[in-house]
Formats: C-alpha cells, structure tokens, sequence
C-alpha cells in the first residue's frame, strides 16, 4: 500500500455556470471509483501550465454518495495566483488533471441539534454536498444563501426543488441582504452555524454570533488544508557542496530523497522532531510544530518536512 | 497493496490460549518478524509517527492490518472476552457511517493483502464477504445493518486481529466514542467512552509536558483519507495474557508477584502496540488500530541484538515510566535475566534483527 498521491482524472464536462463561474465534473482515468468522502471536504487540483504548476483547494459539490465522479465550482479570480483563470481560460472537457484525495475541515459536527448554513456567492459549493448529507440524515437545517444577481448562479432551482422550505435566498441586486444577526437571534441552544464565501460575511457572521455569546465551538467557517507552498530557493549542503533547486511545492525532504539523500525522518508532517537539521547561513520560513519559537527566531535550525527558506538560498549542515 | 505484501497467506496455527494454561508460543517466523519498538538503546516518550505505507514488505508493518499466526487464537480469545463482558464493544449511535466506513476498509484491505484468506465480491450494494479462516460467507447489503448478523463494526473487528476504537472530530478535537477493545495493556473503554484526547491520555506521565498529546493531535486532525499513519507502544506483562484490562485486573494484577528468576525467561513478555491510524472517508471519523504483539523473553533472547537493546533499555528506563507501565517490581529480575545477553557489544540502528 502506497500513501495517497494526486489521482489523475480526466475532465468530463465542464457548464458554465454564469460569466465568472463554471463547474467541472472529473472522473478517475482508471474509469474506477473514487474516494469516498464526507460533506464539506476540498481537494486540491493539480493543474500543469506551460510556465508553471498551479495547485488550488476547491469544495467538492457532488453528491459523497457519488463516487464516479468530482464536481468542483470555480469562480474566476482575475487577481488570484492564476489557478481559476488557467481553469477558466485553458481546460478543456477532455484534459488530463490531478487532485488530491479529499480532506475536511468543514465537517458538520454530526452531534448538533440544528444547523445553519450561511453561504455567499460561490461560498455554496462545501455546503452543495453537505446539504446531501444533512437531508440524507433528516437533521434540521435551513440553508442561507446571498448571492448578486440570480443569473449568476445555476443553483437555485436545484436547492429550492430539493431542499424547500428549508433554503432561503438574498439577490443583493434586488436589494435582499442576508441578515446574519437576525437569522442567528432566535435560534435554539445547540445550534450550529457555518459560514463560507467572502471575508466581509465570514466577519460579519463569527462576530454577530460571538456577540450573541455562541460558543467558538458552534461556529465554524471554511478552511482549506493548503499544504505550505512558496517561492523556489536552492538548498545548499555544507558536507558535499551539492546545490539544489527547491520549485514552490517542493518539499527540502523529498528533493533529497530524489537526489538519493536518506536523511532522518518520520511524520513528514512537521512534528517529530527527527528530520530537525543545523542550518549553516540562510534566513527560515518555519512550518513546524516542532521548534520553540526562540529556535525559530535565531534561523538555526530547520525542518526540512515541511519548512522553506525565507531567503534565496540556505546552507544546511548536510 | 497486494503485491508488496508478501505474506500473502501466512500459516495460522490452531488455537493457543492467552488465560489458563498459556499455551501461546511464537515460531521462529514470528520471532522474526516481531515489530522490535526500539530503534536506539534508549528510550523516551515523542511524536513517534511515520506514514503507514506498505513498507517495509514482508514485515509485520507492510499489510494495512497484519495478519499472523496467531489469528485464530485472538479471534477465539476475543469471542471467551465478550461473552464475559459485551461491553468491550461499544459505539455511540452517531457513528452508524463511521461503522461502515470501518467495515470497508477491513473488507477491502484484507481481500487485497491475504487474497487466499479473504475475499469481497461487490455486486452494486450486494456484497458477499468470504473469511475461509473462520469459515464464514455472508452476503448482505452494504448500508443496510438488518442484512448482517451483528452490527458492522462488531461482525467486522471480531474477524480482525488488534483492538479498534473509532473517533469523531469537532471543534478539532477528537472524542472516543467507540471501540473494540479486548487486548488492551490496563485501560477501559467503557471508563474512556465519550472522552477526549487529552482526557484519555490524562494518566500518562510526562508526555503532556513534553508537548507530545498537544503535537500529535494537531497532526491527527489533518490525518487524509488514504494516508495512514503508525506508531509503536510498547509495555512488559507477565504471562502472554491478552486481557489486561482494569475490569480484569483482579485476575492478572497477581501474576506479577509470580515472577522469579528460574521463571522470568518464560513469565516475562515485551508487549507491542503496532497502531496504525486511518481517516475514514464518509465519517470524516479516525480508526485507531491497536494491534498487540507479545514475545516471551526466552524467545526474544534469540536475536542477541534484541536481548542486548532491551537490557539496556529497561535499565536506563526514568523510574516514573517503569512504574507507570506497571512493570517496576520485577524490573530486577528481567534485568539479571537480560544482562547475561548484553556482552556491551554496539547494535546496529534501527529494530530489525542483525
Ligand atoms: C486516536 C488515537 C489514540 C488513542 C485512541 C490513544 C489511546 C491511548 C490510551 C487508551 C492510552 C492509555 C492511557 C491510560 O493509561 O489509561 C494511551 C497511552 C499513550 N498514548 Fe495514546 N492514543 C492515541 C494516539 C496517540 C498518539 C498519536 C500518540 C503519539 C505520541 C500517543 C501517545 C501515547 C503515549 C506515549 C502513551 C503512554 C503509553 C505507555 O507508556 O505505555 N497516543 N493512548
Ligand atoms: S519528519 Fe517529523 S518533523 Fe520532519
């Protein structure tokens, strides 16, 4: 058995969804099944441009009964890192992706009495599956759902044949705003609220419902588990004087283990303590969880799991 | 999974006792492929984690749940436990997907790692599930817990070796709020159940200083789907008793006090934990496996690396360790037994045999 890599899939269809955003349907490229997953998990896709790799995290929005195929829904950032417009402008149906196997840390806490979920604009797509989940269950839920214009979004009928009563809709451009203060006011101890779209009402609803004395852990808004990427550096290594380049999702510890370097190791995951090296010259950008913050301070150690160098190049005691 | 596991059909010996008359033994085969905790001739508590992925193959470490010679016998030993005490298994109702998810996962890990022992055939959500071990076939509905004999954690982990708990995570944190839990070194489900990380690892001595629980439960909340991870504990018990649980401890507290210097060879077991440790896909819950190996001293002292390490181990073992594994009594006496094999010799790195 192998750790989990990207699974390749092939992009089997892709609907535009309004000018800015469109939904993709991706399958295995074994034609096999893939993870299961539970509501509320991303995965982040891999996509190979000319010039460069791009890896985002995106909600998936199919059913977690459904396991032929991902669906993810992209809205187009023009100021992002250029993930969603190579999504947008460069894939078509047919095209060759990865994606990570899912993770979750949107999940609905599966003891509460009643939830609420709070979306903005293309903040719909975690709750899209876990809306399956909870309707699946017969938990009581109502679904707040804010978006521009109703041209702007595809959903709506879907929501309203399959949820009722239950979905609520706000069309800013018909001046309806969603009140996260009033929809939280009166709602029955044990309640939980889950919040996902822009900042502004991410804001907006942790802190009505903070003020509204909630407890922390009640309320829940989104988070993608992005594993640390940044700018490329070479890594040089004092013993040998080998030099290596470290591209922005590299890892210092599986560059050298390409490079036929077995260093010590274990969890990978910056905890351990077993991979922790000596760093010569060069300033650090910690990751771990391992090293004291005065550690961390001084830039004298490293762990090469899963920390990169804040400057271009970092002499390691190697 | 399948081809890098190459004991593929491990020969299963008939039954063995783990109570009574003790006729539990390891052959030389399972000597070998004891899982030796120890990687250095000390020892401290750490975040002891690496990636369960197979490796290395043919050791006890490379199927996703180890199989051995001693399946019939836990799997008997288990049955003797729960008749005794049902409430060894125990989930709370939530968890009925997580249930699932757990049957799945043996169903399917199994099949692939020990095809000539197991095998699952899926027809849509029909599914026929062969244990030729336990000469058991059933078909049932996937999803549907009227269609099986037991409740699906239950029917599932009394054909697996290893206790089981399962965990929900909120408000990131984690909860025990199931398990199977027959083999267990001094600890109660039922006293756990519905606890948190750090409440159930409350007695452990200085690991919550060292920053270990806090470390290692935020790398569990971001444990993937496919990722699985392992760790090893270890403990000694006196006699190779499975059942050291607290609900228990009035038969087996008394056998330390049996230890002599004529039987300590044969009395005394190093106790492995192999844990591994899996999200499970619909739940979004955490299997933990704990699966417990036992080696009398005697048998240990075959591989003179092991016999040499453990010696040292143990002698420089923090008391307040000793005491906690419950082993400080006779610490004495495995140690005079243990030193005729350490010559002061170097050993190798790492736990496999020279
Ligand atoms: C969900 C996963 C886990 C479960 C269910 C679990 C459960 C337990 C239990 C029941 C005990 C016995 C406590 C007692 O004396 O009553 C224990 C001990 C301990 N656990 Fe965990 N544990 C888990 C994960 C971990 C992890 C990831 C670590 C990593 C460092 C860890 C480290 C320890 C240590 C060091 C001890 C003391 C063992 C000894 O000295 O014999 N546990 N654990
Ligand atoms: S390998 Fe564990 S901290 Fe790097």
């Amino acid at each position: 058995m192998s750790a989990a890599g990207p699974i390749p899939v092939r992009v089997a269809a892709i609907e535009t969804v309004s000018p800015f955003i469109k939904t993709f349907t991706l399958e295995p490229l074994d034609g096999g099944l893939l993870p299961a997953f539970s509501g509320g998990s991303h995965v982040v896709v891999t996509m190979q441009g000319r010039d460069k790799n791009h890896r985002n995290p995106y909600s998936l929005m199919s059913s977690p009964y459904e396991r032929r195929f991902y669906q993810i829904s992209v809205r187009r950032e023009d100021d992002g890192r250029g993930g969603s417009k190579f999504l947008h402008g460069n894939v078509r149906v047919g095209d060759e992706l990865a994606v990570s196997p899912p993770a979750n840390l949107f999940a609905v806490n599966e003891l509460g009495r009643r939830h609420i979920l709070i979306a903005g604009g293309i903040g719909i797509t975690p709750f899209l599956s876990q809306l399956y989940e909870l309707r699946a269950q017969g938990s009581d839920y109502a679904l707040h759902y804010a978006y521009r214009r109703a041209d702007d979004t595809a959903f709506l009928d879907r929501l309203t044949a399959e949820h009722g009563e239950r979905a609520h809709f706000y069309e800013s451009s018909q001046g309806h705003y969603v009140e996260p203060g009033r929809i939280l006011a009166d709602q029955p101890l044990g309640t939980h609220v889950y919040v996902c779209g822009p900042e502004g009402l991410i804001d907006t609803v942790v802190t009505r419902a903070r003020r509204l004395g909630w407890p922390e852990s009640h309320i829940h808004a989104e988070e993608f588990a992005a594993p640390p990427s940044g700018k490329p550096f070479t890594v040089v290594l004092d013993k040998s004087g080998d030099e290596l380049e470290i591209g922005p999702d590299d890892t210092v510890l599986d560059v050298l283990e390409d490079n036929g370097y077995a260093p010590d190791c274990s969890c990978r995951g910056g905890v351990c303590g077993e991979c922790e090296t000596a760093v010569i010259a060069g300033e650090i950008e910690h990751h771990d969880d391992y090293l004291s913050e005065e550690v961390k301070r001084e830039h004298s150690r490293m762990m090469i799991c899963v920390s990169r160098a804040a400057s271009e190049r970092v002499v390691l005691d190697l | 999974m399948s081809e890098q596991a190459t004991v593929a059909a491990p020969r299963v010996k008939p039954v063995e006792t783990f109570r009574g008359d003790f006729t539990y033994s390891n052959s030389p085969e399972a000597i070998r492929r004891f899982p030796f905790p120890f990687h250095r001739d000390d020892y401290m508590y750490s975040v002891n984690i690496e990636p369960h992925d197979g490796t290395p193959p043919g050791s006890a470490y490379a199927p996703a749940f180890d199989i051995d010679e001693h399946y019939l016998s836990e799997m008997a030993e288990r049955r003797t436990v729960l008749e005794e005490d049902p409430k060894r298994c125990q989930v709370l109702p939530y968890m009925m997907e997580a249930q699932w998810d757990t049957l799945e996962l043996m169903m399917t890990s199994l099949a692939a790692d020990y095809p000539e022992h197991f095998s699952l055939t899926c027809d849509g959500d029909t599914w026929t599930w062969e244990n030729r071990l336990l000469d058991i076939r059933d078909t049932f509905t996937f999803k549907d817990a009227d269609t099986l004999p037991l409740e699906p954690f239950e029917y599932i982990t009394r054909q697996v070796q290893g206790d089981f708990t399962l965990h929900g995570q909120r408000n990131d944190m984690l909860y025990m709020d199931g398990g199977m839990v027959t083999c267990q070194a001094d600890w109660s489900l039922d006293f756990d159940l519905g606890m948190n990380f750090y409440e159930w690892h409350g007695p452990v001595p200085r690991a919550h200083e060292m920053g270990v629980f806090e470390r290692a439960l935020k790398y569990l909340l971001t444990l993937k789907v496919g990722s699985p991870v392992r760790r090893l504990n270890w403990t000694m018990t006196v006699n190779p008793r499975m059942d050291t649980s607290p609900e228990n401890y009035d038969k087996w507290g008394i056998d330390r006090a049996t230890i002599t210097p004529d039987n300590v060879g044969e009395l005394a077991h190093l106790r492995v934990e192999l844990q591994s440790l899996w999200r499970l896909p619909r739940s979004n819950a955490i299997l933990f496996s704990i699966r417990c190996y036992l080696i009398s001293m005697e048998e240990l002292a075959t591989v003179p690396k092991w016999a040499r390490r453990l010696h040292r181990v143990l002698r420089d073992l923090p008391e307040d360790l000793a005491d906690y594994k419950g082993f400080i009594g006779f610490r004495p006496t495995v140690l005079d037994y243990l030193a005729r094999y350490d010559d002061g010799a170097a050993t190798s790195p790492g736990g496999a045999p020279d």
